[in-house]
């Protein structure tokens, strides 16, 4: 309509207009892929160099040779137990967390009883709550329960820290799915258990399956807990295998960059496998706002 | 009896979801209150004493340490750092996540690989990119002051870490680099939630993709700019991983912030009991922080 009410000579500048905007935001766009993308050259390439071709051959040129063995190093360093222990913590949290927060996010987006809306607020309340203000309490007692220095200690903190923005954004995820679909259920014979889980549960899936990425991702790179509950390197996580491995090799850059390439990997081929899940459940966190 | 039994109907109801409510909540709560509530008061009272974190014996103080951190000028130092990180948090990460955001909900689907790579800084530990950036930017081989010589012709070194202002501002600038992914998948999400129906109407109205979103889809994410504000304002005041890794507060305390302040104090000094107040005043502060800035915004809205 608005096409035909325009004459011709509008029609192509705003035409033209529209390339060149086109045209400053593509490049706009690939200068930032450039500055993503440029550290990520620096780490890779680095890590096939020797430890002393790095300097001579500089930055903007390719390993020659293309040297492996800082991988087996690490490898061989321990770089897979540390891995495997931050597997096992990051799973067992990441399930115990996804399960208590769709369990709390159930009666507060689906029953109404007294205390509904102060529950509620007290949990979002918490999430502007700094984990730094808890440390030394937490430490203190890590230590009065026999937990510190094993990975038992790191599991209750990675959890609670999860909750309140998990159980904020599972609340409002549930609340749009259609009071129906549990009054069928109720008809049925179900229970207010059962219905939980073989109603609300599945269908929470993707909201549940972006906050394990989130999640995931900040508990796979926790740092200060980490490295106030845990002391010795046979118990330390992947976070702090990085210290770890520059301590004994501080003067060997390529064998560290080899250390945090290997280290970033996993983290990036689940992103990849999974990203078409990392807007999803984060929309419905967002509506409210 | 038939009103009776109505009321008592009612009553049993409510009883019944009252157990259903409290047996559901309940784990999430014990879990909050051991790990959140309890330690945040216990983290007041035990900034009422000297105690090295590991004797039994801890000496209570009183005030003692509270007058000590009003008078600390290194922790009003820590918190202007603060304050700085936060703004430059603010107007750095938020308005390009924003555009980023913007031009992929513009583009569509053919620019997924954008995406992809810009979302890649978010999933590198703040441990790694401290590392990473340290050597990055060093004076010898890195990436700045190799680029500052290939551009002259000769040897140049830029001291990006090394020197007291620069430090700071190099933090920002990797800061912005970590966190920008974030607000962009969070702006992409603000985008995606706007019903397609409004869409519809202005294209039947005439209006481009572009002016649909300058004039429409930009005002209707208001509410989620602020929340994005919020995140990044707690976010910023709050942080500690990177920069403990990255300067631990150097050169001479120029990058020194609140958080790493009194994880220096607590667990390497082991003097828990300034830490605590230390730990006890950054709470405080946060929240009176994050307070006034939402009941500024409350009452720009309500206009």
């Amino acid at each position: 309509m608005v096409k035909e009410n325009m004459n011709d000579a509008d029609y192509r500048k705003s035409k033209i207009q529209s390339r060149i905007a086109w045209t400053i935001a593509i490049i706009l766009a690939c200068c930032m892929l450039v500055i993503t993308l440029t550290p990520f050259f620096f780490m890779i390439m680095n890590s096939f160099r020797k430890q002393f071709d790095m300097l001579q051959q500089g930055v903007f040129h390719l390993p020659d040779p293309w040297y492996f063995k800082n991988y087996t190093t690490v490898v061989a360093g321990g770089f897979f137990g540390y891995f495997l222990r931050s597997v096992i913590v990051v799973g067992i949290s990441l399930v115990l967390m996804l399960i208590i927060s769709a369990f709390a996010a159930y009666p507060l987006a689906r029953m109404s009883f007294k205390l509904n809306a102060l529950i509620y607020a007290m949990i979002v309340a918490m999430m502007s709550v700094p984990m730094h203000v808890t440390l030394i309490p937490i430490f203190k007692l890590t230590t009065a329960v026999g937990f510190y220095d094993s990975l038992k200690a790191l599991i209750g903190p990675y959890v609670a820290f999860a909750l309140p923005m998990s159980v904020f954004i599972l609340t409002a995820f549930m609340k749009t799915i259609p009071k129906e679909v549990e009054e069928s259920a109720e008809i049925d014979g179900c229970n207010r258990y059962e219905n939980f889980f073989f109603m609300i549960l599945p269908l929470s899936k993707s909201g549940l399956s972006t906050l394990a990425i989130y999640n995931g991702v900040s508990m796979w790179n926790e740092f200060a807990f980490a490295n106030t509950l845990l002391i010795s390197p046979q118990n330390k996580t992947l976070p702090l295998a990085l210290g770890q491995f520059k301590g004994e090799h501080s003067m060997d850059i390529p064998m560290i960059m080899a250390v945090l390439t290997l280290s970033v990997m996993p983290m990036i081929i689940l992103f990849i496998i999974f990203q078409d899940k990392l807007v999803k459940g984060m929309m419905a966190g967002a509506v409210k706002g | 009896m038939k009103n009776d039994n109505k009321v008592g109907l009612a009553q049993a109801r409510a009883k019944s979801i009252a157990v259903a409510a409290t047996v559901f909540l309940l784990p999430a709560l014990l879990l909050i209150t051991i790990f959140i509530i309890y330690p945040v008061i216990d983290t007041f009272v035990i900034s009422g004493y000297k105690w090295n974190g590991i004797s039994s014996d801890r000496i209570f103080a009183g005030m003692e340490n509270w007058n000590a951190l009003i008078h600390d000028e290194m922790f009003w130092k820590s918190f202007r750092h603060n304050l700085i990180v936060m703004v430059f948090s603010i107007v750095l990460q938020i308005p390009i996540g924003m555009l980023l955001a913007t031009f992929l909900d513009a583009g569509g689907k053919k620019f997924n690989i954008f995406k992809i790579i810009w979302f890649l800084p978010y999933l590198m530990s703040s441990v790694a990119i401290a590392f990473l950036f340290n050597y990055a930017l060093a004076t010898n081989g890195g990436l700045i002051s190799s680029f500052a010589s290939l551009i002259q012709g000769k040897k140049a070194t830029i001291d990006l870490l090394g020197t007291a202002p620069n430090a700071l501002y190099t933090v920002i600038g990797v800061m912005a680099w970590q966190f920008t992914p974030f607000y962009m998948v969070y702006f992409i999400a603000g985008y995606g939630n706007i019903d397609t129906s409004i869409y519809e109407a202005a294209v039947i109205d005439g209006a481009t993709r572009w002016q649909y979103i300058k004039h429409i889809a930009i005002p209707l994410l208001g509410p989620i700019f602020k929340t994005a504000c919020t995140m990044s304002l707690i976010g910023s005041l709050k942080y500690f991983d990177m920069i403990w890794n990255m300067t631990q507060g150097g050169p001479a305390g120029s990058t020194e912030l609140m958080a790493t302040y009194m994880y220096k104090l607590s667990f390497q000094q082991f003097n828990m009991g300034y830490g605590s107040t230390v730990a006890a005043g950054m709470f405080l502060l946060i929240t009176a922080i994050a307070l006034i800035f939402n009941k500024a915004f409350k009452v720009k809205e309500d206009y």
